[in-house]
């Protein structure tokens, strides 16, 4: 019984969390204090794990509160709960995609969304390049009045490993993305970044 | 036994769909934005299931609709394979990584995230995932600038995403309201 209110509670989740794993953690908190099953420093735990493993954030924090209260099967149920409900959107979104392909409301929208979606991949990268370039609790947008203060904050080192390995992927296409990953985290345990 | 043959072949897809996705899972450090450069070299380049255009079409959903980038995707690209299982496999594929590795970790490592060897090695992976994005930006860059308008678009995007706080999910409404706006007065146009 407890399983199937911890799935609804995960199914709710899924089903109202817009645009990415992190969209989940204000539920996950509305999540702790309607039930008591984790608290608030499980979560921030459960973030610093999905942080550091690879997978979505928010199937990340189904898995582990699900195995926290109710071990595997529990892990495996709140997970399923989470993805149901996207999933059940997309097949319904794919649906509708195939019948009206050729609607040129459907078409205009998508020259338009192609580069509007690039644009945010950009954003994204320009943000995590911020955090990893510079120390990030120090920077905030209201410095750029002050940018010689800003650059007493450059972290050189990763930018020397950020240009090496961008410069390194352009040359060696064909080389797994993995490749690159392993050997990033090898020099960080070696330099200890 | 046409109708054996059919299902052994669905069954043989979808296992196939299941690994190639479960493959992507295994890869994915630093959140879905990571994911795209590798989406895009297996299933892209290698696989030759899924254009670049449509990437950012499924990308350009995914952020609208409810629900982990990662699994939105990946339902995309299992339904466009095999319809329903194919959906089912791939999204269960993409997934299981996370599940078990996630799993292990709750059950034998209680503070995983504290231990001195992972920070390090994260904060070298996070600076492999600046390049990993970057260079799938890149690659949508030229596929999905072409023509003045579209330039104007991403322009836009990039200064509103970057540098507000507005949400996802708003600015590709608005995207799509405009997108209707466009058609409607191109339509005029043309007549």
């Amino acid at each position: 019984m407890k399983l199937l209110l911890m799935m609804w509670h995960f199914f709710k989740t899924g089903l109202f969390a817009f645009g990415g794993g992190l969209a989940t953690v204000p539920f996950l908190y509305e999540i702790s204090d309607a039930t008591g099953w984790f608290t608030h420093q499980d979560i921030l735990d459960m973030l610093a794990v999905s942080e550091s493993t690879p997978g979505p954030i928010g199937v990340n924090m189904a898995t582990f509160t699900g195995f926290k209260s109710f071990g595997v099967f529990g892990g495996i149920c709140a997970t399923l709960a989470l993805i149901l409900p996207s999933f059940l959107v997309i097949m319904l979104i794919a649906r509708l995609l195939k019948k009206f392909q050729d609607n040129r409301f459907v078409k205009g929208s998508f020259y338009i969304l192609r580069p509007a979606s690039t644009a945010l991949i950009s954003a994204a990268g320009f943000n995590i390049i911020l955090a990893v370039f510079f120390d990030a609790e120090k920077i905030t947008f209201d410095m750029f009045g002050q940018l010689g203060e800003m650059f007493t904050h450059i972290n050189w080192i990763p930018i020397v490993i950020f240009a090496v390995v961008f410069v390194l992927m352009r040359i060696f296409k064909k080389l797994h993305p993995i490749v690159f990953i392993a050997a990033c985290a090898a020099l960080g345990i070696i330099l200890k970044l | 036994m046409e109708k054996e043959s059919k299902f052994k072949e669905t069954i043989k897809e979808c296992l196939i769909l299941f690994w190639t996705m479960f493959k992507i899972g295994v890869c994915t450090f630093g959140g879905g934005y990571a994911m795209i450069a590798i989406i895009q070299r297996e299933l892209g380049e290698k696989k030759k299931w899924i254009e670049e255009e449509e990437l950012l079409d499924y990308l350009a959903i995914s952020q609208i609709t409810p629900g982990v980038i990662a699994v939105n995707i990946s339902t995309f690209v299992g339904n466009k394979r095999r319809g329903v299982p194919g959906a089912i496999a791939a999204t269960l594929g993409v997934v299981t990584p996370s599940l078990i590795i996630i799993t292990v970790i709750a059950a034998v490592l209680t503070n995983f995230a504290d231990n001195e060897y992972v920070k390090h090695a994260f904060a070298g992976i996070r600076i492999c995932v600046c390049a990993l994005i970057i260079n799938a930006a890149i690659g949508l860059i030229k596929k999905s600038l072409i023509d003045p308008l579209t330039i104007v678009v991403y322009i836009c995007v990039f200064i509103v995403a970057a540098f507000t706080n507005f949400k996802t999910v708003f600015i590709i409404l608005c995207i799509i309201a405009l997108s209707i706006v466009i058609t409607l007065i191109r339509g005029c146009r043309k007549k």
